[in-house]
């Protein structure tokens, strides 16, 4: 268990958290750039020393300003994987990973580790030859070498085109459930933190403005910020390549949708809740939405000019629309109605 | 319509100029020193004395400049500290400095009569008139070229490699040694040569500070400068020498740890 307990004050910048992770569980940390998301991993880590606070790891008390203790870097073995990765560009890929290594048996245990994330062909290369993919599983099985007492993940995801994040999601996600120590993952984005993180923590200017799974985030934002930020809703299926270059999403739990992107296997869906439209259910087919559900209503809230109506179909989903739409179709919980979106507004991810 | 590129022609002319004109003078040495010449005047033993000691009190200001100034670049490049600037500029200082204000202050700083002259003979220290005085002038003149380039070539650095070695279990010693000085090698080579080139020549401050005893203080440029009015022939060959000495230890240590440093590459 990790409990962070920290008040940091940086000229106009303020952060005040308290938070805890569980052993073998990840927290998504999601919110905007300048959040405080990045500050909080360097509390933790050591590398930031806030005004006032208690870190504690297990039995183990990192910080605890008020009995003055303060554990530096090293003698916290926090597994960091930076944003950019950070890997030591004048070190083999071996060495990066056997650079918390001890011993005569460093370039074996480093070459395991290497074989893990396969890419032990790589142990001799420079990292300036790798591409982003390689990058990330040098910088994971780094931070992995030193059998660290927490993950700390940067944006670990940002610093790769599309296409290779979807398959380092995938493979970042496998770790994740191995891992038995407590993990911090950042992100900006809504949809990996809900990908990856047993719970997400949505932190604005500096503060946690709400806790919970991604689903109850999407579907009952405490705030107009937290509901614009969840935006996404995702939806989990398995994919197959379906006909006319369509992709036929199996929904986990019923239900079938249809998206662009050819992936197969185990997906993540995602669609944004404007773009979806509500419709009572039973009525004919109106529009050249592809993709249909029936759903109840769970929830209606009103947020300004628009409504917030929480679904279940069966999987969770949200769709935002304006106050009038809501009143003509007379929403309330436990109305029937069918959810519709296009086809091209569903973006895949695998997971 | 093809234009007539006055502008790069303009460049090229300039740069052929500044090459010209600083090549001139030791082409001129050269060409004035036949082979037969240099070689006899590496038999001189007054020559040779001149030269060894040279490379001996240099490689010794070196590993002072080394040993000393690489953690204060370091500090200079990775800290923010009150008065920092202040400092930056006191490193700089010597760079400015006429040579003979640089042996006037050594001498009021370290000689007999020195503030800390009093100090240095209690603890048997002699510098005036000795080889340990053309170290000090040396170390003196050459440093601040060292610390500039270093500070520079620890600047840039990223420091995410400094976090993640102290994240990786690697103390801030450790990081230094294994992350720091290894990616800022090129920068630090290249200060190296500056300042190896810089105390080899180093004539106004060891003149004045440690005076000019053959086999004792007079080092190259020194030999030189006391040949001149008597042996100018003999003054152009141990000038000939002195460019060798200067072109191969710059060349060295640039080819040494110079090439392919990450830190230039990352940037």
């Amino acid at each position: 268990m990790l409990r962070v307990d920290a008040r940091h004050r940086r000229g106009d910048f303020s952060l005040d958290v308290s938070l805890d992770v569980g052993a073998g569980r990840c927290l998504a940390l999601a919110g905007p750039s300048g959040a405080g998301k990045s500050t909080l991993l360097g509390i933790v880590s050591g590398l930031v020393h806030p005004q006032s606070g208690r870190v504690a790891c297990g039995d183990a008390i990192w910080l605890d300003t008020d009995r003055s203790i303060e554990l530096p870097p090293e003698r916290r073995r926090c597994g960091y994987v930076f944003q950019d990765y950070a890997l030591f560009e004048h070190l083999s890929v071996w060495r990066n990973v056997a650079y918390a290594l001890r011993g005569r048996e460093r370039r074996p245990r480093a070459l395991a580790l290497l074989e893990r994330f396969e890419i032990a062909q790589l142990a001799d290369a420079h990292p300036r030859s790798l591409s982003g993919g390689e990058r990330q599983r040098v910088a994971l099985a780094r931070a992995l070498a030193l059998t660290p007492s927490a993950l700390l993940l940067d944006e670990p995801l940002s610093a790769l085109d599309a296409r290779t994040r979807a398959s380092a999601a995938r493979e970042l996600g496998a770790i994740l459930r191995e891992s038995t120590v407590p993990a911090l993952l950042v992100t900006h984005d809504f949809t990996e933190a809900a990908l990856l993180g047993d719970e997400v923590a949505v932190i604005d200017a500096g503060r946690v403005v709400q806790r919970g799974s991604a689903t109850e985030l999407a579907a009952e934002p405490a705030s107009a910020f937290v509901a614009d930020f969840a935006g996404a809703v995702v939806l989990t299926g398995t994919a197959c390549a379906g006909t006319d270059d369509l992709n036929v999403i199996e929904l986990d739990g019923g239900g079938t949708i249809y998206a662009l992107h050819a992936e197969a296997g185990p997906v993540g869906a995602s669609v944004f809740p404007w773009e979806i439209a509500l419709e009572p259910a039973g009525a004919a087919r109106s529009s050249s939405a592809q993709n249909r559900l029936g759903a109840d209503v769970v929830s209606v809230t009103a947020i300004g000019g628009r409504v917030r109506v929480g679904l279940a179909a069966p999987q969770p989903l949200v769709a935002e629309i304006t106050a009038i739409a809501a009143r003509e179709l007379a929403l309330a919980p436990g109305v029937r109605i069918t959810a519709s979106w296009k086809a091209t507004a569903t973006r895949v991810v695998r997971r | 319509m093809k234009r007539t590129p006055w502008f790069a022609a303009g460049l090229v002319l300039a740069l052929a100029a500044v090459l010209c004109f600083l090549a001139l003078p030791i082409v001129a040495i050269f060409v004035n020193t036949s082979p037969a010449r240099l070689v006899s005047s590496l038999g001189d033993p007054e020559s040779t004395d001149a030269l060894r000691l040279s490379l001996e009190t240099t490689a010794i200001a070196v590993a002072i400049i080394l040993a000393v100034g690489t953690p204060a670049a370091y500090v200079l490049a990775t800290r923010e500290f009150r008065g920092k600037r202040l400092v930056e500029t006191l490193v700089e200082l010597p760079l400015v400095l006429p040579p003979a204000v640089a042996g006037i202050g050594l001498l009021a700083a370290l000689g007999p009569d020195g503030i800390l002259g009093g100090a240095l003979s209690s603890a048997h220290i002699a510098l005036v008139f000795e080889t340990a005085g053309v170290v000090v002038a040396q170390v003196f003149v050459a440093t601040p070229f060292y610390v500039r380039q270093a500070q520079t070539a620890f600047a840039a650095v990223d420091p995410r490699w400094l976090e993640a070695s102290r994240t990786l279990g690697a103390g801030p010693a450790r990081t230094f040694g294994a992350i720091a000085i290894p990616a800022a090698r090129a920068g630090l080579a290249a200060g190296l040569a500056l300042a190896w080139g810089r105390a080899l020549g180093e004539f106004g401050a060891t003149l004045m500070f440690a005076g000019s005893l053959e086999g004792v203080t007079q080092t190259v440029p020194l030999a030189i400068y006391d040949r001149f009015a008597t042996d100018f022939p003999a003054a152009l060959a141990l000038a000939a020498v002195l460019v060798a000495v200067s072109a191969a230890l710059l060349i060295a240590v640039k080819s040494l740890a110079g090439e392919g440093s990450p830190a230039r590459a990352a940037r």
